[in-house]
């Protein structure tokens, strides 16, 4: 009926790391949902479509129907006794949430850990050791006149980057769109992503390293051999005439993807490739930019960084912040067996996780927090249903260029937030534990 | 008969409108049970659109419906699947002291499967 719906301005996408905060919203308020999403890619469309309410208990143990306080119970009672908790997901909630998250994380000298982990986790690493040349997405918008996509699928994954930022938006110094501007796409495959650019280079696979090694010498005018075409794929021609198109451009962008991250090489290719940004500004201004899957994982890195000190993997099992990929972060928590206990927020690693890692997961008590059942929320123990961010709770979330945002919910729902549920397991846990499992540490002595 | 290949998992589109409908519908199981191959490695291999193969690593093996790509958008010996429970059964847990498992480019033995037996999880 025409006069029950409410059109909500303004509204946040939160399905991807673009964080699209110009949706125009059409709201069902009888029956709990969303009929248009003007603005929207088709994503964003399908978010909000699937984001009505769904009649599903509150919580369930074991299977079992229960209240959302019966549930707190028992996920409090999980999270005291155990002795090496892990916290993990949480790029899919609200920054309020995951400072009460890893505020549970000390408390129980637990685990915490994001899907950072399991996406730009060796970026963040790489940024330890080499550092960020950044950007908003507002100044590539206004200014960048030679965009460089590696290793990502933007049209598949980002839809609105291409269109909002970075290849046929009109800004400032860029006031016809993509024609002032040169794309280049680097992959191994043709992807729908590859008719958005100007160049196409396609890489063997497990070679993005040497390639962007090679870059550096050239941009350095260092010599390298024409075999670098055997070994990569890439020709010394087509090399030699992207180094010299990165030094004579106003404004550059490196946007890159999993494509460097998710396989050999890992950390040393995501540091490649800031280095090669670092190098550029010797001649023009270069900057590089990881491209962001979940809507708040960025504000996961933010909140566990400015809470801990570090991005992800953060450990509080004697007292302190301790920080160690491959040792606190979950895929080898998991996978060796340590964990005996999980806290899963807004997360469904039962879906995409190693196999071994899923084994030990069916093996100790889950607690999950999500709106939908997932493959996790199947094995949970305590599986408490959870209202949407963005859609039914407002917070801040974190674009994926750092920038945030406030959220505008469509609509209530009747399950509560991630941050009410965490913040009754906190208060619970505390009763249990008596305060934090460990004292505080004491500074040491001047003498 | 069986041939060693590079998998290469990721995201589509198509994977992220099923994800919002929900991970036990139809739509996401489809999707990500699918295996895009090249056209001319099927038809070494004997397969057509809708095939079934057997991929396998030490870790585990799935079985998935094959979709052709031209050789232009994607190489002879390359696979593309997108992430989800099979992709899964075929990662290794060790992350080499970073936190992420090697999720692309895994070598991969691909075997043809007789007609009767079905995707993984059907």
């Amino acid at each position: 009926m025409a006069e029950e719906l409410r059109v909500v301005q303004d509204a946040t996408c939160t399905f991807c790391g673009c964080v699209c905060d110009d949706m125009v919203l059409t709201v069902d308020d009888e029956h709990h949902k969303i009929t248009k999403s003007e603005n929207a890619c088709v994503l964003g469309k399908a978010w909000f479509k699937e984001h009505g309410i769904e009649d599903r208990p509150a919580a369930l143990i074991d299977g079992r129907p229960a209240t959302t306080a019966e549930g707190i119970e028992e996920a409090a009672q999980i999270l005291a006794r155990a002795r090496f908790p892990i916290i993990y997901g949480l790029s899919d909630t609200t920054c309020e949430a995951q400072r009460v998250a890893v505020g549970i994380g000390d408390m129980i000298g637990g685990t915490v850990d994001t899907t950072t982990s399991v996406c730009h986790g060796p970026t963040g690493i790489a940024f330890q050791g080499v550092g960020e040349s950044t950007a908003s997405l507002g100044e590539v918008k206004n200014r960048a006149d030679l965009i460089i996509f590696w290793g990502g699928n933007p049209a598949e994954a980002h839809p609105r980057l291409f269109s909002r930022y970075a290849v046929t938006a009109k800004g400032m110094y860029t006031p016809n769109g993509k024609k002032d501007r040169t794309v280049v796409l680097v992959d191994v495959r043709r992807t729908p992503s590859t008719p958005v650019a100007d160049i196409f280079i396609q890489v063997k696979p497990r070679t993005d390293f040497e390639v962007l090694w090679a870059l550096r010498a050239l941009v350095k005018g260092k010599p390298v051999s024409p075999s670098i075409e055997e070994k990569t794929g890439v020709s010394l021609a087509v090399l030699q005439d992207l180094a010299d198109r990165m030094k004579k451009c106003k404004y550059g962008v490196l946007f890159f993807g999993m494509g460097l991250t998710m396989t050999r090489g890992r950390h040393f290719n995501a540091g490649a490739l800031l280095a090669l940004a670092t190098d550029l500004n010797e001649f023009t201004h270069f900057v590089a930019a990881p491209v962001r899957g979940h809507g708040n994982v960025t504000g996961a890195d933010n909140v566990v960084s400015w809470q801990t000190g570090y991005p992800f993997g953060v450990n509080f099992s004697r007292g302190y912040p301790r920080f160690n990929p491959g040792e606190f972060t979950t895929v080898d928590t998991l996978s060796r067996g340590e964990a005996d206990a999980a806290l899963i927020i807004a997360s469904d690693p039962a879906s995409n996780f190693p196999q071994p890692a899923i084994e030990h997961l069916k093996r100790i008590p889950v607690i999950t927090l999500d709106p939908k059942s997932s493959v996790t929320s199947q094995l949970a123990r305590v599986a408490f249903t959870t209202a949407t961010y963005g859609i039914n709770v407002s917070g801040t979330v974190y674009r994926m260029d750092g920038v945030p945002i406030t959220l505008r919910p469509a609509f209530k729902s009747p399950y509560p937030s991630d941050e009410f549920i965490l913040c009754g397991i906190r208060d619970r846990v505390r009763e249990l534990l008596g305060g934090n499992r460990l004292p505080p540490v004491e500074a040491p002595s001047a003498t | 008969m069986t041939e060693r290949m590079t998998l290469i998992g990721g995201r589509t589109s198509k994977q992220g409108t099923a994800l919002s409908e929900g991970k036990h519908g139809a739509n996401y199981l489809q999707v990500t049970s699918t295996l895009e191959m090249n056209v001319e490695d099927m038809a070494r291999l004997g397969l057509k659109n809708e095939s079934r193969v057997r991929l396998r690593t030490p870790i585990g093996e799935a079985v998935l419906r094959c979709k052709g790509r031209e050789t232009k958008d994607l190489p002879k010996g390359m696979l593309f699947m997108a992430y989800g429970p099979l992709s899964s059964r075929l990662m290794d847990g060790d992350t080499a002291g970073t936190g992420m498992p090697l999720s692309k480019h895994l070598d991969v033995e691909v075997e043809p499967v007789a007609e009767v037996e079905g995707p993984s999880g059907e």
